[in-house]
């Protein structure tokens, strides 16, 4: 009984704290869409979705989501073998590698990739190859962003399958190929539909990457939302977008919610250091050699012409756009560019703080029982991550502007709004950890004297600081990263990082375009440090859901 | 003078009684084993006392204060867990000061010659500083006994002791734990499944069986004197069969069998200790059906011509072969009258 009381006790603030900056806001949007003085105009839902300019974005928000997950399963899938099963040089240093860009902007994926194959990109200048009006830059941005998901998620459990199965079937009569079929496959499938589900999920909801390389012609669900909300003002439109977008993701994490479940059967898990070894033979040569070289052009390439781009200043090589960064330019800003690196920084700082708290209390709340209750609490937990960031931020804007929540001018709302997708990391990463602290050693401590909270002072925090730590690390990435809630509500004098960079790529001209290369490098080098402070706090360097 | 006293102490798990009605009374200074087959309740009575699981009915007395509503850290009680639950992140030194820093308003050094004292009586002298995952098993055991001895517990309860650990190991431990415990001056009250630990270790054993208790007696009388036949089954005999008693002989399946005087008569169930089985010139014909070498005597298995399989002991020297006939009579010292089912 006392446990439920506590329970609910944790559950107060996370509660609050969704209801007041997530379901109130988002509710006012689809409420002033789809409401007018004559009532409910659900009639509009059908009226927007007949549309054939909606019909065309929902055909290619579905399709390029599709063809990005298949694509990502392809060329991550043999990384994924080559991680888990193979030994070699380097081997931690390159796993810390393909996950830098899962932690990137967005808009730092669209600049890398606009420096590649843009106008005036790497391609552009060597052949005369442009492909940034073309959705194979899409495409192969969203590989470049999710390869990280399937290497890990897969690749995890790949490497702590147990060879000697394979090996079982074998000595029984199976091929290579048909052992591999029959006993490894079915094992991983569950990993493979997750991650998969977890690509289409971040695909299907695309904003920063389809805004930046998309142009004109291509336009995800989210791209049309910012448009019709942003440009052409037209709230029904955007209201209904909205629910259609939250009606497939709350199908898409549904599945996703029943296929992670299924993948708690029980195998049997060896330690990963064991069935890793030298690759030998040619064959495994050659996989070796095929799985670097995409990793190295699909991956460290883009990044590279980042950084090479945003040092090809128009008197040679040299740091003239970052020093450019500190002049206020020519009316694209109100202050200096760099300043939103500062800006960025103290909002993030912030925003990983709230995100802990609420993430934290949540995260303890669902440790206690499991019931019916607790599981809807957990699903509302992750409904951020389904919900269109563009009608979070906008919802910012029409609900929090008036007494007793005026805070509009406050710029609490920014750090607000990045918590918001903080707190599905937070508490995916803290709830194994926690549930994980045998309550027996809470209990051992109690029969040695210490009250409740000294218990949990003594022997739960210092057996989860760790994954805290790490769950602030990917809270400040996502948050310092976040862009479609931002954009709307970041005041014109204080812009963060990612939505400075959107800003100079709006604009003509070589200044603006190597600043935003110049932006994106820092951007791309604080984020790429904290992931590799992250890597090593990690303590099983092989598991976890992201 | 009684340390702790159970009155008529449930669990209830849903419908199941974990623990059923016990009643029980530990005296100063005195060892009590709790002794049953895993799901018999032992652990549970542990919780119970400690305050880790709560009470359906019946009461808990520490010096004669009710414990209900007393917290688990305010009971002054001390648990060893059964497989020690030391906390990992902290080193020796600071698992065995855990609970003088709970209790104790003491400055940070002024542990260290207690730890060091403790350290030294659990036979680690000097082990402060090594971490908890480097020890071994039999090592891990004595930290958590000197962690769970280091707040001076007015009761300490231990939790299978020494389950996880090797023969060799449990048997010297078990020695020098009751050493230890007699020079301390400690109560304790332990639960195993194990009768030998539990016949070497306590001054009284108490036998549980489905939460309630079996029999409650010094090692020698439950030893001697099994008071059922699920006492006598658990000791590890299996001599156990429906007899008719009278006139100092009881009738069973293996033929007329002594019994000591004073025996009840009447229907009831007889258990003949293989030690009482004799193989002798004449009595009961049996083949030897297998023969195991125990170190000390061999134990035999037979097949009597009449009567289920019947368990016997015998000497090293002159010891029969598998399918040897021979013939066993029975000693009424070695025979114990059990009430009927």
């Amino acid at each position: 009984m006392r446990a439920t009381v506590v329970g609910f006790a944790l559950m107060a603030l996370p509660l609050v704290f969704f209801g007041l900056f997530f379901a109130y806001p988002v509710a006012a949007i689809v409420g002033r869409g789809l409401k007018t003085d004559a009532g409910w105009q659900f009639g509009r839902i059908g009226e927007v979705l007949a549309r054939p300019d909606i019909a065309d974005v929902l055909w290619f928000t579905t399709w390029q989501a599709l063809a990005s997950t298949g694509l990502t399963l392809l060329i991550a899938l043999p990384g994924a073998y080559v991680f888990a099963r193979f030994d070699f040089p380097g081997k931690g240093l390159l796993r810390a590698v393909v996950t830098v860009p899962f932690v990137l902007p967005t808009v730092v994926v669209g600049t890398a990739f606009l420096a590649l194959v843009g106008r005036n990109g790497l391609l552009d200048q060597l052949w005369g190859i442009r492909l940034d009006t073309t959705v194979w830059a899409i495409l192969l941005a969203h590989v470049f962003f999710n390869y990280a998901v399937v290497v890990r998620t897969v690749g995890g459990l790949w490497a702590q399958l147990d060879p000697r199965q394979e090996e079982a079937a074998r000595v029984l009569g199976a091929g290579r190929f048909a052992a591999w079929r029959r006993v490894t496959l079915p094992a991983l499938a569950p990993a493979v539909a997750a991650a998969a589900l977890m690509v289409f999920l971040f695909t299907f909801s695309s904003f920063g990457v389809v805004q930046i390389l998309g142009g004109p012609s291509y336009s995800t669900l989210e791209v049309e939302v910012y448009r019709q909300t942003a440009q052409l003002l037209d709230l029904p439109t955007a209201a209904v977008l909205t629910m259609v977008q939250f009606a497939a993701m709350g199908l898409v994490l549904a599945v996703h919610a029943r296929t992670v479940r299924r993948r708690e059967t029980a195998l049997r898990l060896v330690d990963p250091r064991r069935t890793a070894h030298r690759p030998h033979g040619p064959m495994e040569r050659a996989l070796l050699g095929g799985v670097l070289l995409t990793v190295a052009v699909l991956i460290v390439l883009p990044l590279g012409v980042l950084v090479e781009r945003s040092l090809d200043a128009p008197g040679g090589y040299g740091l003239g756009f970052y020093r450019a960064l500190e002049e206020v330019g020519s009316g694209t800003f109100l202050v200096p560019p760099l300043e939103s690196i500062g800006n960025s920084l103290e909002y993030a700082l912030a925003a990983t703080a709230i995100a802990l708290v609420v993430g934290g209390l949540a995260a303890g709340a669902l440790t206690r029982r499991a019931g019916r209750f607790v599981r809807g609490f957990d699903a509302l937990l992750m409904l951020p991550l389904g919900v269109s960031a563009v009608t979070v931020g906008f919802g910012f804007l029409i609900t929090l502007d008036e007494p007793p929540l005026d805070l509009r001018t406050s710029w609490i709302l920014v750090p607000l709004a990045q918590a918001l997708v903080g707190v599905p990391f937070v508490v995916r990463t803290m709830l194994p950890v926690l549930r994980a602290v045998d309550a027996r050693l809470r209990e051992a401590a109690a029969v040695l004297g210490a009250s409740p909270w000294r218990a949990w002072r003594e022997v739960d925090l210092p057996l989860v600081w760790r994954a805290l730590l790490i769950a602030a690390g990917f809270a400040f990435a996502v948050s310092l990263g976040e862009f479609g809630a931002t954009v709307f509500i970041a005041r014109p004098d204080r812009p963060t990082l990612p939505v400075a960079v959107t800003r100079l790529l709006g604009r003509a001209g070589e200044m603006n375009y190597g600043q935003a290369m110049a932006l994106s490098t820092i951007l791309m080098l604080v984020c790429a440090v904290s992931l590799l402070v992250l890597e090593r706090l990690r303590p099983d360097k092989t598991s976890g859901e992201f | 003078m009684t340390l702790l006293r159970l009155e008529g102490v449930s669990v209830r798990f849903g419908g199941r009684a974990a623990v059923d009605a016990v009643d029980l009374e530990v005296a100063e200074h005195e060892t009590v084993c709790v002794l049953g087959p895993s799901g018999s309740g032992k652990s549970t009575l542990l919780r119970v006392v400690a305050g880790l699981q709560p009470v359906s009915g019946g009461r808990v007395l520490l010096d004669g204060a009710d414990q209900a509503g007393v917290p688990v850290h305010r009971r002054g009680v001390g648990l060893m867990f059964q497989d020690h639950q030391l906390f990992p992140h902290r080193d020796v030194g600071g698992n065995v000061a855990f609970g003088l820093r709970m209790r104790g308003a003491a400055g940070r050094g002024a542990y260290g010659s207690r730890v060091a004292e403790l350290l030294e009586l659990v036979g680690l002298p000097g082990a402060q500083g090594r971490a908890v995952a480097s020890l071994s098993g039999g090592e891990q055991q004595r930290v958590a006994l000197a962690r769970a001895l280091a707040p001076s517990p007015r009761l300490l309860m231990l939790d299978e002791p020494l389950g996880q650990l090797d023969r060799g190991l449990r048997e010297r431990l078990v020695v020098e734990l009751r050493g230890l415990f007699a020079r301390l001056g400690t109560t304790v009250l332990a639960v195993t499944h194990d009768q030998g630990e539990a016949f070497a270790l306590a001054d009284r054993v108490v036998v549980m069986r489905d939460g309630r208790i079996a029999q409650a007696g010094t090692p020698l009388e439950v030893w001697q004197r099994p008071a059922s036949e699920f006492v006598a089954r658990f000791l590890g005999f299996e001599n156990v069969v429906p007899a008719v008693v009278s006139g100092g002989v009881a009738d069973t399946a293996w033929g007329k069998v002594p019994v000591p005087d004073g025996a009840p008569e009447g229907a009831q169930r007889v258990l003949i200790r293989p030690a009482g089985v004799t193989v002798g010139a004449d009595g009961l014909r049996c083949e030897v059906l297998s023969r195991t070498f125990r170190g000390t005597h061999v134990a035999l298995l037979l097949g009597p011509e009449a009567g289920p399989v019947l368990e016997a002991e015998c000497g090293l020297a002159g010891a029969p072969a598998v399918g040897d006939r021979v013939a066993v009579s029975f000693a009424p010292a070695e025979v114990v009258v059990l009430p009927p089912q």
